[in-house]
């Protein structure tokens, strides 16, 4: 048995990518993660991951912010110290819109891109679980894993075959960046 | 993929032969993987300079007061409103391109996207250092949040467009920060990846460990699309408050309906303007002609026509109103504006805003670069005397003819107003040499698509219309990143 974890099929285009990963599911090799400099259109129906569910998470916090607003101006405008402000109601709600709406679009922006962060680990400081430095640049690198599909010279010959450029046969998972 | 498919018909966003994926990287990061050329230097020294006379003066008005800014008992708004106005609409450009222009799938927005944004959150910088400073004490500016306080607690006044205004400016600023930022980690990457030693390090932090998996691919996208969807009303939001600080008072020239969609379309029309004062130059001098194209320029041109004109329907349809509506104060403020003392701002605002847009009608005339920069300075000179003569005009004479008075700036209005422009310029400048200015992963999205050796291609294979061939050969002729002789040979 090979020390080998992760085998890397290198591509220079997207539409080999595309290809590759075409053929690699052919032949029931399954994937581990595709690593991309660039959104690839519509890998993620191929690959099979679901729609990203952010969009509800965006609008949750939206109606937070908005509940914020309305609750905070309230009470400090009505309930805690109403003011008479020539004689025009406390609840004066068109007033009100503004700031609701900012609150509205500042939770649901940041509430929305604190969520992506967490699900996607992105973090300050955190080691960058890269497989290969040339995957923000300039090459599309399907990732498979080696423990898991053993037919190692039939994946080299499938990637060669769908136009990978190299093939890589990593010992470790990620690059390391010490 | 369906970006694939585009018309032939449609002008290249990206120009040069042999460019790879590798070579957009590499030609991008060439002013952040290099020593900075003289170029930069001069700009910033200059700009440094300027930022220096700013942090003095703004000292000066904090120890001093703002008893040291020309303002007096009738003025008690003026350079320091207009500035605040004018760095505010600057910055609603970069929104327009990051937001709207991605929500209208307009693929030009790509390579201009990220210098637009950063320049949108260096302009709010300036705009806020104006309200901070002009507070008079301003460290008593937590009084404009709704904070606990010793008072009672005495809230803020919610039905103020002042606290609106606060709301407003926090938000756009912030999320405009996140926007950028997040749009930021895939080429932060890319320089963490190609970079060694201390500077990978640093990169490896900002870059939050950006990995360019599907699913980080796949929500990203989603959170650009979200974020824009957001960020569309809320620029529009922002000036619509920032002209309500004027049109809710009942001030003649100032208490006007018309100003929330005239002030967002003069917001547009000066940012942009702006864009392209920056951009043209960057392009020069970081060499990016083969991704800021002439079709950028051109498109850009376009729109401040389109924003410009509607800027001069607004002035008129003011000008109309205020004698149609048949009230004297109303009356008197536009025909002071006009051909009172301040008479010279009112036509330069006239001549810079409505007049020389008009010229980019001319094809010639969009299409020279040394032209849309000129134009585009003009734009943003005739831009600050707007905000200038509605603040300033509207206020020298009141309803008391013995208090009527000009307003004459101080040294000091003069150095926070050079000197804001020399922070925004340090900090783009700074902005270009530590970031990358276009944003690759966008750029690499169009390589296969739109760019002119794709097309190229399509036309050598024949795959296309000759007719539709013919047509985009000929609008590459305006192109000053396609040499001429080239263009002719392929028509050949």
């Amino acid at each position: 048995m090979s020390n080998i974890k992760y085998i890397l099929g290198h591509f220079e285009d997207p539409d080999d990518l595309m290809h590759g990963i075409e053929k690699l599911q052919e032949n029931s090799v399954s994937i581990y993660d595709v690593y991309t400099p660039m959104p690839i259109h519509g890998i993620e129906d191929k690959l099979g991951i679901k729609r990203s569910r952010l969009g509800k998470v965006a609008f949750g916090f939206g109606l937070t912010g908005t509940i914020t607003a309305i609750s905070m101006i309230t009470y400090m405008l009505v309930i805690d110290w109403p003011m008479n402000i020539g004689g025009k109601p406390h609840f004066a709600f068109p007033d009100f819109i503004p700031i609701m709406f900012e609150l509205t679009v500042l939770f649901a922006a940041f509430g929305m891109v604190g969520t992506y962060f967490f699900v996607n680990h992105l973090a300050p400081g955190r080691a960058p679980r890269v497989m290969d430095l040339r995957a923000t640049n300039d090459r599309f690198v399907i990732a498979i894993d080696a423990r898991t599909n053993t037919s190692h010279d039939q994946i080299d010959s499938i990637l060669k075959e769908a136009g990978a450029v190299e093939i890589k046969h990593n010992e470790r998972k990620y690059v390391s960046y010490e | 993929m369906s970006s694939h498919h585009e018309s032939i018909l449609r002008e290249p966003l990206v120009t040069g032969e042999n460019i790879t994926y590798s070579k957009v990287t590499e030609d991008i990061l060439v002013p952040v993987e290099n020593k900075p050329n003289k170029a930069w230097w001069i700009g910033f020294i200059v700009s440094a300079l300027g930022a220096g006379l700013w942090v003095f003066s703004v000292s000066w008005t904090f120890w001093f007061g703002i008893g040291e800014w020309g303002l007096n008992k009738t003025v008690g708004w003026a350079w320091d409103i207009t500035g605040f106005v004018w760095w505010v609409g600057i910055g609603h450009a970069g929104t327009l391109i990051s937001a709207v222009l991605l929500l209208f799938r307009q693929n030009w927005r790509n390579s201009i996207n990220r210098s637009a944004e950063a320049m949108t959150i260096f302009a709010v910088i300036c705009a806020a250092s104006y309200i901070i400073s002009h507070m008079g004490r301003p460290w008593l500016f937590t009084w404009a949040l709704p904070l606990p306080n010793q008072f009672g607690s005495l809230w803020v006044n919610f039905n103020s467009p002042l606290v609106w205004d606060v709301f407003a400016i926090s938000t756009y600023f912030s999320v405009s920060l996140v926007f950028w930022y997040t749009g930021l980690l895939p080429d932060i990457a890319t320089i963490r990846d190609r970079a060694v030693g201390a500077r990978r390090r640093i990169y490896s932090i900002l870059s939050f460990g950006w990995n360019g998996s599907v699913k980080t691919w796949q929500r990203f996208e989603l959170v650009s699309l979200i974020l824009a969807g957001v960020s569309t009303p809320l620029v529009l939001s922002v000036h619509t408050i920032v002209s309500m600080d004027f049109a809710t008072s009942l001030v003649p020239g100032w208490h006007t309906t018309i100003f929330p969609p005239y002030f967002v379309a003069g917001a547009i029309f000066s940012g942009f303007a702006m864009v392209q004062t920056l951009l043209l130059i960057t392009r020069k001098v970081m060499n990016f002609e083969n991704y800021i194209t002439m079709f950028h320029i051109e498109s850009m041109n376009k729109i401040i026509i389109l924003t410009g004109s509607i800027v001069g329907v607004a002035y008129l349809t003011e000008l109309f109103i205020a004698w149609y509506s048949g009230v004297e104060y109303e009356q008197y403020a536009f025909l002071n504006r006009v051909s009172g003392p301040y008479w010279w701002a009112y036509w330069i605002m006239m001549t810079c805003n409505v007049i020389s847009p008009q010229l980019f009608w001319f094809k010639k005339i969009r299409t020279s670069i040394a032209l849309s920069w000129l134009l585009s300075i003009v734009v943003n000179i005739g831009m600050w005397f707007e905000r200038f003569v509605i603040i300033v005009t509207s206020l020298h004479r009141d309803y008391l003819p013995s208090s009527w008075v000009m307003f004459y700036p101080s040294w000091v209005d003069v150095g926070v107003f050079i000197g804001s422009i020399g922070v925004f310029f340090t900090l783009f400048l700074l902005f270009l040499r530590v970031l990358p200015a276009i944003a690759m992963a966008e750029v690499k999205l169009l390589l296969k698509s739109s760019s002119d050796q794709a097309k190229k291609k399509l036309i050598a294979e024949k795959a296309v219309d000759p007719v539709e061939a013919e047509y985009y050969l000929e609008s590459l002729e305006k192109y000053d990143s396609i040499s001429p002789n080239v263009a002719e040979l392929q028509k050949v």
